[in-house]
């Protein structure tokens, strides 16, 4: 039995600051109904359904199998938006595959104790490179200005609250300025590097995939870097192999640099629970915080440097 | 039915995903521009049609292309087989008619949207001193009744006056279009008509050029066709690809309404419909979204808005992933010759599948080119409208009064839809429509429980 005393005298483990996820999903569904409503996405809604279910039951399963002490749904229900954001199948069940894979990869790609891809472009680069049937429609959020706006804020705050922010200005801005010196180079007019810019796919990839803090580089110039090296990616992609999907074909390609990255410029961890921005260079304590508590993954893993 | 389309563009422009350009002061009207394009890996044809029906001294068509092109990657075809496949993926009405309520029988009726096809252009020769002004004649070919000229250069302002100097009316601020083209790397595709050669074939009309070419580049230059744009204009993608649909991944595509069912008069005014439909479409989706009016696998459709395209027709237009036609060794038959309006046609187009989009674009709302992706979607879908024609005749039985009523509240059904489909006058849509006198009387407007206990509504 648990005395009153004995409780008091537990110190709080939790920061009073609310868990980012919490906020994330919020703005994640909102915009995925907006998406559905206003826009019309042509996605069905038992696809979604299916997407949704697959990632948190893949990760109940882990979570036992693997015996951690918590169950991270709420890791896994963004997984799921995510998917359900950017991923089209003619089929659903391909769907609950791709959640499946975006999850499994999660527990199952892993170098010293962090996974190497996030886990929805994982899956999205697996499935548009092995079927035919599935694709990526990187105009179905238009352009408005307003939506942009809109999501640019709510993505902003997500990674105000997740305090790693520094990725993503990283990444837009040096794509930004990429887009903008390309066209001042073509002789085009600023309108069409604005265009582009105000793509709602971009923004959704911006501020809620790359800034993924358990994949992205433990220090803040590492941080920097990385988006640095994916804004390049995905200029190469969209403008020198004119193929669409830039910044996912170049997050999936870099991702497996971040352990190289974090080996130049360690720093610890970044916990959910705890949420800090990382040091600015090199970390000064080399004790990673313990990754069984944050996203439910073991600490010592399959494909985990350890002999 | 020509008219439909030319009326669909209402405000006259210059257009194509190049430009016209005329000598003189002549006025140019190009009212909408049809682009079929094939796409499989790397390799494109593309063929360009338009509506315009001017004298052919005064055209000229310039498309940026991303690579030069030899003699035999230039064709002239055959405008039917545009207006065959603009026919087959139009929008479509389609009929019912209602069984006598007191027995049962039905037939069925499709009726499809038209077309418009043509294109002209004018002669002129290439200068000698083209090199002088930078600009490289990389190939000079006569295709059909086309002088063709494949035109590089190194800067805009030379290939301006280049152009000028021969007698092609470049629109102002063209040079700066031409020079960002340039920038990637690419060439200048011009075409005009050669009068000897067009008297020699003896047509009148001006046949649609195709090119055939291979890069990554998958998109149409629209902003060339914008610089001297008076208002949006209408462009018509025709895509055949191998696997599925085609969209742009630079814009947002929007289903065109479809399956609404709508008055019976609509049939008579079937063009005016859907101009009126799609401009509304148009401005709620604010002028910026690129509709998708159909979305098939051609080896059938239901209802077919025309015979299937034959193996001939698809080749013709550049699809040449299929077997010539007695080749031998294809898994399916020749032509497929069906009627109208059977499915699946005998022998229809094989592995073909094809994206109809509609895009009315300005300068304001489609600042850069259309790029485009091949998605893996095999969903189908069409633009399909439903009219119902009641049962006319005399009869009496136990079932007529309720008949009666059900057509009353169909046709008030229909007429709210029409309305908020074209943003037509409710009140002008029932005058149109005639009056409710021959489908029973008034819904009874009394309080319901006025009805419920006392006498029984009629």
């Amino acid at each position: 039995m648990t005395t009153p005393t004995a409780t008091a005298l537990v110190p709080p483990a939790r920061s009073s600051r609310p868990d980012p996820r919490v906020w994330q999903i919020a703005c994640l569904s909102g915009l995925l109904l907006f998406g559905l409503l206003r826009l019309r996405f042509d996605t069905p809604v038992v696809q979604i359904a299916a997407t949704l279910a697959t990632a948190l039951v893949v990760q109940w399963i882990a979570t036992r199998a693997l015996g951690l002490p918590s169950f991270e749904w709420k890791s896994a229900l963004i997984t799921g938006l995510g998917l359900s954001f950017l991923f089209r199948a003619n089929d659903w069940r391909l769907a609950t595959l791709a959640a499946a894979l975006a999850i499994g990869s999660k527990f199952a790609i892993r170098w010293s104790g962090k996974h190497v891809w996030n886990p929805s472009n994982f899956a999205l680069a697996v499935m548009l490179l092995a079927s035919r049937d599935v694709w990526v429609s990187p105009g179905q959020w238009g352009s408005a200005p307003t939506i942009a706006y809109a999501m640019a804020c709510a993505g902003g705050f997500v990674v105000y609250r997740s305090a790693r922010s520094d990725v993503s200005i990283a990444f837009l801005a040096s794509y930004a300025a990429l887009l903008a010196g390309r066209s001042l180079w073509m002789g085009e007019p600023m309108t069409i590097p604005l265009h582009r810019l105000a793509n709602g796919a971009l923004m959704i990839f911006t501020f809620h995939m790359i800034s993924d803090p358990k994949t992205t580089p433990n220090t803040r110039a590492g941080r920097i870097l990385f988006g640095l090296l994916v804004a390049a990616g995905a200029g190469a992609v969209s403008f020198a192999l004119f193929r669409p999907n830039g910044p996912i074909w170049a997050l999936a390609a870099f991702s497996p640099l971040v352990p190289l990255i974090d080996h130049l410029l360690p720093g610890p961890r970044y916990e959910w629970k705890r949420p800090t921005p990382g040091p600015l260079w090199k970390g000064t304590t080399d004790e990673p915080m313990d990754d069984r508590a944050l996203d439910g993954a073991p600490r010592r893993a399959v494909g985990s440097a350890r002999p | 039915m020509t008219a439909l389309l030319g009326a669909l563009s209402a405000p006259p422009a210059h257009s194509f995903c190049g430009f016209y350009v005329a000598r003189g002061d002549a006025k140019l009207f190009n009212k909408a521009s049809k682009v079929v394009m094939v796409r499989d890996g790397d390799r494109t044809v593309l063929t360009m049609a338009s509506d315009y029906q001017g004298d052919p001294k005064e055209f000229a068509l310039v498309v940026p292309v991303p690579t030069v092109l030899d003699r035999g990657q230039i064709h002239v075809g055959e405008p039917a087989a545009v207006d065959h496949l603009d026919a087959y993926t139009a929008p479509r009405l389609v009929e019912y008619f209602d069984p006598d309520p007191c027995r049962i029988m039905a037939m069925e009726e499709d009726r499809a949207m038209p077309n418009a096809a043509g294109m002209a252009l004018k002669s002129a020769r290439p200068d000698a001193r083209a090199r002088s002004l930078g600009v490289t004649i990389e190939a000079r070919y006569t295709v059909g009744e086309y002088d063709i000229l494949i035109l590089s250069a190194r800067e805009s302002a030379g290939l301006v006056t280049w152009l000028t100097k021969n007698g092609y009316r470049m629109p102002r601020g063209a040079e700066r279009v031409l020079s960002s083209y340039l920038r990637q790397g690419m060439r200048f595709f011009v075409a005009r008509v050669n009068l000897k050669e067009q008297a020699k074939l003896g047509t009148t009309y001006l046949r649609p050029l195709q090119m055939a070419f291979e890069s990554p580049k998958f998109g149409l230059p629209l902003r060339l066709g914008m610089v001297n744009a008076r208002g949006a204009q209408d462009l018509f993608v025709y895509a055949l690809t191998r696997n599925g649909r085609v969209e742009p991944t630079n814009y947002r595509t929007v289903r065109l309404p479809s399956d609404a069912e709508v008055p019976e008069f609509v049939k008579d005014d079937f063009a005016d419909f859907y101009r009126a439909m799609f401009t509304t479409a148009y401005h709620r989706e604010g002028g910026d979204a690129v509709f998708l009016e159909y979305a098939w696998d051609m080896s059938w459709c239901d209802p077919c808005a025309a015979d299937p395209l034959s193996r001939e027709e698809l080749r013709g237009l550049g699809v040449f992933w299929l077997e010539a036609p007695g080749g031998g060794g294809g898994g399916t038959t020749g032509p497929g010759g069906a009627a109208p309006g059977i499915f699946p046609p005998p022998g229809g187009a094989q592995n073909v599948f094809v994206t109809r989009l509609h895009v009315r674009y300005d300068a304001a709302h489609f600042p850069e080119d259309l790029v485009f992706h091949e998605t893996g979607d095999r969903g189908n879908f069409q633009g399909r409208f439903v009219i119902r024609h009641p049962w006319k005749g005399q009869r009496d039985c136990p079932g007529m009064d309720r008949y009666r009523t059900e057509v009353r509240e169909r046709r008030a059904r229909e007429a709210e839809t029409l309305a908020r489909l074209t943003g037509w006058d409710l009140s002008s849509i029932s005058r149109k429509m005639g009056g409710d006198d021959a489908w029973g009387p008034p819904p009874d407007k009394r309080p319901w429980w006025e009805w419920m206990w006392g006498s029984e509504p009629r």
